[in-house]
């Protein structure tokens, strides 16, 4: 190394310039590839949502799958689809974060810890020429150490679980980690969300009774999740959550 | 060729970045839990350690000393990024396991260690394949470490299954400790031990002696 590339103008002007070089490199990179980074981010979140259903094949593809699922929003409020809105290009996550369009959610009411709730919720339906088989719902709320998100996959009766997952979380694994096992999840299906006018889905420590038809065990060693897996479903299935909506499918009103 | 060669191969058993070197644990610990995903975090790290000494020792005359370091972690930073949105672009799957493992390629000591021990002193074409050859070293260990840790603790290699698990009808009951990163401790310990036992020319010399008064006496 001579010692002319010691000298401050030159320092200034490598650093510079390799800034530049990198910049553009990076860039590029992430402008090119975005398309098909859209399009897996799209199939994985199809996926989730078929397998929340319990209708995922792997062995076909995801697209020609997701043809039964139709996409609808739904008012929380009111309970009402939401008609005149692009339910594919609406993003239920983003509007949680926008002032217009979400609801403070005050201390008590809040047991899943989200603080802000969007008004409209993105569901997907899957129906059978005028029945609808599958209503899939999208939950979440905190755990342990993250927000939990996922889908509660309900039968046509709005009331009967058909499935359960979670597809983004950060619990520790093997512990609350578990939301993830394939055996805990079965354990869902079938079970009741109502017991009257109440929500009985509950998680109960030491291991439910099979003939329990409202309960499911537990997670082993990891308190902290099942207690916020138990309160998020509290929430998003009383009248802060889907409950109007389902109120209004189980009578026929929409 | 001989010195080609040496470059290539010489860091896969002679001087392991891993075994020799004791650089990168921290990420042999992580991703070693199944074999695909040991092998995808192989090839980035071979990737990025390739073209970050090619591109550092291009430039290598025109670096001031003064800010060399951060020179090259700009250059790696930018090369783990790119490799970053390739992998979410093209082995999605794969990427979602990996997660923040391959942007910590950044801080991976074998890469930086490379590009300051090697490339700012050799020509492009060597440092290219040194860069090479010390990906091929780490993915090397990332291997081994893989297969026994996937063979025993899932009862599979790259996803087939291999030895028939209890959970699922048959036989072998799985090991849950090869699922948790402390094996790889475990594991590469052993590695290091039968490296050294084979090539003794590693072992290193005692930094202590043993007193003498030490020995068990008669009381």
């Amino acid at each position: 190394m001579s010692s002319n590339n010691e000298s401050v103008q030159k320092t200034i002007t490598v650093a510079l310039v390799l800034c530049l070089v990198c910049a553009v490199v990076v860039s590029s990179a992430a402008v090119i590839l975005r398309p098909a980074q859209a399009v897996n981010e799209k199939a994985n979140m199809q996926m989730n949502i078929l397998q929340a259903a319990g209708l995922y094949d792997p062995q076909q593809s995801i697209q020609e799958q997701f043809q039964i699922v139709t996409t609808r929003l739904v008012n929380l409020e009111t309970g009402e689809f939401v008609e005149g809105m692009d339910a594919e290009r609406y993003d239920q996550r983003k509007a949680s974060k926008d002032p217009s369009m979400n609801r403070v959610l005050s201390g008590e009411e809040d047991i899943a810890s989200i603080k802000r709730q969007a008004k409209i919720a993105k569901i997907y339906l899957i129906e059978n020429g005028d029945q609808i088989e599958k209503i899939i719902l999208p939950i979440h709320g905190y755990g342990l150490w993250s927000t939990l998100y996922g889908f509660m996959a309900l039968e046509g009766d709005g009331n009967t679980v058909a499935g359960l997952g979670f597809y983004e979380h950060a619990e520790t694994p093997g512990l609350g980690g578990e939301v993830d096992n394939p055996n805990w999840k079965a354990q869902w299906t079938g079970k009741q969300v109502y017991q009257g006018d109440e929500v009985g889905l509950r998680l109960v420590k030491g291991g439910a009774d099979r003939s329990d038809s409202y309960g499911v065990d537990a997670l082993s060693g990891a308190t902290l999740t099942s207690r916020g897996v138990d309160n998020l479903l509290k929430f998003w299935m009383s009248d802060a959550g889907f409950k109007p909506f389902l109120d209004n499918l189980k009578q026929g009103r929409i | 060729m001989a010195k080609t060669k040496e470059l290539l191969f010489d860091p896969v058993v002679n001087n392991n970045p891993i075994a020799l070197q004791v650089l990168g644990i921290c990420s042999a610990l992580a991703v070693t839990s199944s074999m695909s995903v040991a092998f995808v975090m192989s090839l980035a790290v071979i990737a990025v350690t390739a073209f970050s000494n090619l591109f550092v020792s291009v430039i290598r005359s025109q670096i001031p000393s003064s800010i060399r370091i951060i020179v090259q972690m700009t250059i790696i930073a930018s090369l783990v990024i790119v490799v970053d949105q390739i992998l979410k672009a093209f082995a999605y799957e794969i990427s979602k396991q990996l997660s923040v493992f391959v942007g910590l390629i950044i801080t991976n000591c074998i890469v930086m260690g490379r590009a300051e021990a090697f490339a700012m002193k050799n020509g492009p074409i060597d440092s290219f394949i040194d860069g090479i050859g010390n990906g091929l070293g780490y993915g090397a260990i990332l291997m081994v470490v893989g297969f026994i840790r996937e063979l025993f603790g899932s009862g599979s290699v790259f996803g087939i299954e291999v030895l028939s698990k209890v959970t699922e009808g048959g036989w072998y009951y799985t090991n849950g400790l090869m699922l948790l990163p402390p094996s790889a401790f475990f594991i590469i310990g052993f590695l290091i031990w039968g490296i050294r036992a084979w090539k003794t020319a590693q072992v290193e010399a005692d930094e202590f002696k043993i007193a003498p008064n030490t020995k068990m006496k008669e009381a």
